[in-house]
């Protein structure tokens, strides 16, 4: 993109900043968009497998129920309860936030399409995934109120858990590509599967850690059945229990753009990115970002299908899978994928 | 130019947050603090270009050390007139510390004058490999030339880990831990019966 600025006749540095600001905005924005639809697509499949109807008053099919939640939360009034820390509290749904869009940087959309084309970009997506859970315990500790502050250890106990088991999880990702960088981590998955099929999924080693990394991206971004930080029946709302309007939303938005920004993971690390799902000529005329969408629906729909059918877990069980389960299977695949790879990709 | 200016926004950044810790009244403003120090101190090491080092820095400090303390610092009932009273007391050992520190960094400074250290041999062997990436590098160096002080870092690590969980072991009489494999094989035929007393009988259990 700053080829395109430099041949409007600018200076090569003022055209790198001006595609810098429109590659963020071009993805900031859409996915802002594409936040408000999935949380409508969330309520609609979570009705429909509860047999209820959903949003289906404000605009055609309910469409622009987001749209209107959010101008009502606009619209509400800012309530600061007296004992809060006043800076913190304000600042805590900010960090929640800002730090859901940080990730999207080093997703590739496109071959070429990424906004930042780092040799550590799976590094970088780890680093920040654990800033995300700052938003959530300084929340909690701000309020100077119990369940906000309960769900606030809980948070932090359960992102460091899984968080171990997510990296390992990922170093057998760049062991098997090779490299860290994510736009290379999607190319060495073309025609991995008998030379037809792209993606890491298809891959006996990959197999079981791809099924891992979507139960810890459920427990990491605490959604049903791992939403013990904000367990309604036991926590009230949990570190959200005194946020009111805008500072509410801000909240509801970055948990949504994290739930977004786990399904793209899965997607890129296993499902082949932008590739298509087979190898075959013609299914590469439609664009990239098209099959890296569809991908991204399908494990949205499987994280609301999981919201809708599965119950919530027991803390100590959810620290069980963590510890026990997780870690131990994780650390026992590195070891199997790299020696799968020191005897077959690197045998002397 | 847009170096130096990010390089002195980030370094007084720092410094700023450092002075921060140690002047919050509220020691969970200090860890905040301190946090921010270290996300800043990861954006001066992308500066150098030693971009692994920096994730690895917000990966492991920010992260993890970071979220612990906080924890801690959080659940503890801290009573700030008490901490202030003991200021007096304490200030001798301060002030010595803050000297040392002073002495360290003043002795540090007239030896970079003096001139730098070549770090290695001379012929560059344990130099970064030139034009390779940091993973790479630091890779090449950790698991070729300094393989046996690694594991033996590792090998330390696990002591200590395995010492803190000995320390902290209590076996407690008759712990009611779940088991899940036990639970998940019960049948129905297993824990139910059908009966069909005569009216008035009774079940006997």
């Amino acid at each position: 993109m700053t080829d395109f600025f430099v041949n409007l006749g600018m200076s090569y540095e003022w055209a790198w900043f001006v595609a810098t600001v429109c590659g963020i905005l071009l993805i900031a924005l859409p996915l802002m968009l594409g936040v408000a639809m999935i949380i409508y697509a969330d309520r609609k499949i979570w009705a429909a497998m509860a047999l209820r109807r959903g949003p289906n008053v404000v605009g055609p099919f309910g469409l622009l129920q987001s749209f209107a939640d959010g101008l009502k939360v606009f619209l509400q009034e800012t309530i600061v309860p007296t004992a809060a820390n006043k800076g913190l509290f304000l600042i805590a749904p900010i960090i929640t936030f800002t730090v859901a869009l940080m990730a999207w940087a080093v997703i590739p959309f496109n071959s070429g399409a990424i906004l930042a084309d780092i040799n550590i970009g799976l590094l970088y997506i780890l680093a920040i995934s654990s800033l995300g859970v700052y938003g959530v315990v300084i929340s909690g500790w701000a309020s100077n109120s119990k369940y906000p502050f309960f769900s606030a250890m809980r948070a932090a106990a359960q992102m460091i858990s899984y968080e171990v088991s997510i990296g390992f999880i990922l170093v057998c990702v760049i062991l098997y590509a090779g490299s860290s960088n994510m736009y290379q981590i999607v190319e060495a998955q073309r025609g991995f599967g008998l030379g037809i099929v792209n993606g890491f999924f298809f891959n006996i080693l990959l197999f079981p850690i791809f099924v891992m990394f979507l139960i810890s991206s459920l427990a990491e971004t605490a959604r049903a059945p791992f939403d013990l930080t904000e367990a309604e029946s036991e926590l009230v709302a949990g570190y959200q229990t005194e946020y009111s309007s805008m500072s509410f939303a801000l909240f509801w938005l970055g948990e949504y753009a994290n739930v977004l920004l786990m399904c793209t993971l899965n997607a890129v690390l296993f499902f082949g990115g932008y590739l298509p799902p087979l190898d075959i000529g013609f299914l590469y005329v439609i664009p990239g970002f098209v099959w890296l969408l569809l991908k991204i629906l399908f494990f949205f729909f499987v994280f609301s299908w999981v919201k809708a059918t599965v119950p919530r877990f027991r803390y100590d069980q959810l620290m069980r899978l963590g510890w026990k389960v997780f870690l131990p299977l994780s650390l026992l695949f590195v070891v199997l994928t790299s020696g799968w790879l020191m005897f077959t990709r690197f045998a002397a | 130019m847009i170096q130096t200016i990010t390089f002195y926004l980030f370094s007084a950044l720092v410094i700023a947050s450092a002075c921060f810790v140690i002047m919050a009244r509220n020691p969970v403003h200090s860890v905040l603090w301190l946090i921010l120090a270290f996300f800043n101190a990861a954006a001066l090491m992308v500066l150098v270009g030693a971009e692994f080092i920096a994730m690895l820095l917000v990966i492991v400090y920010v992260g993890a050390v970071a979220v612990l303390f906080l924890f801690v610092v959080m659940m503890l009932d801290i009573d700030f007139s008490e901490l202030r009273a003991g200021f007096i007391k304490n200030a001798p050992l301060g002030a010595l510390i803050a000297l040392v520190l002073f002495v360290e960094l003043f002795v540090g400074l007239v030896a970079w004058n003096a001139g730098g250290v070549t770090l290695g041999t001379p012929d560059g062997t344990s130099a970064a490999v030139e034009g390779a990436s940091n993973i790479q590098s630091i890779g090449a160096l950790l698991y070729g030339k300094y393989l046996f002080l690694f594991e033996a870092a590792g090998v330390i690590l696990l002591v200590a880990m395995v010492g803190a969980i000995v320390l902290t072991l209590r076996h407690r009489p008759n712990p009611r831990s779940q088991n899940i494999a036990k639970q998940v094989s019960r049948r129905p035929e297993d824990a139910t019966i059908n009966t069909r007393p005569e009216v008035g009988a009774g079940v006997k259990l």
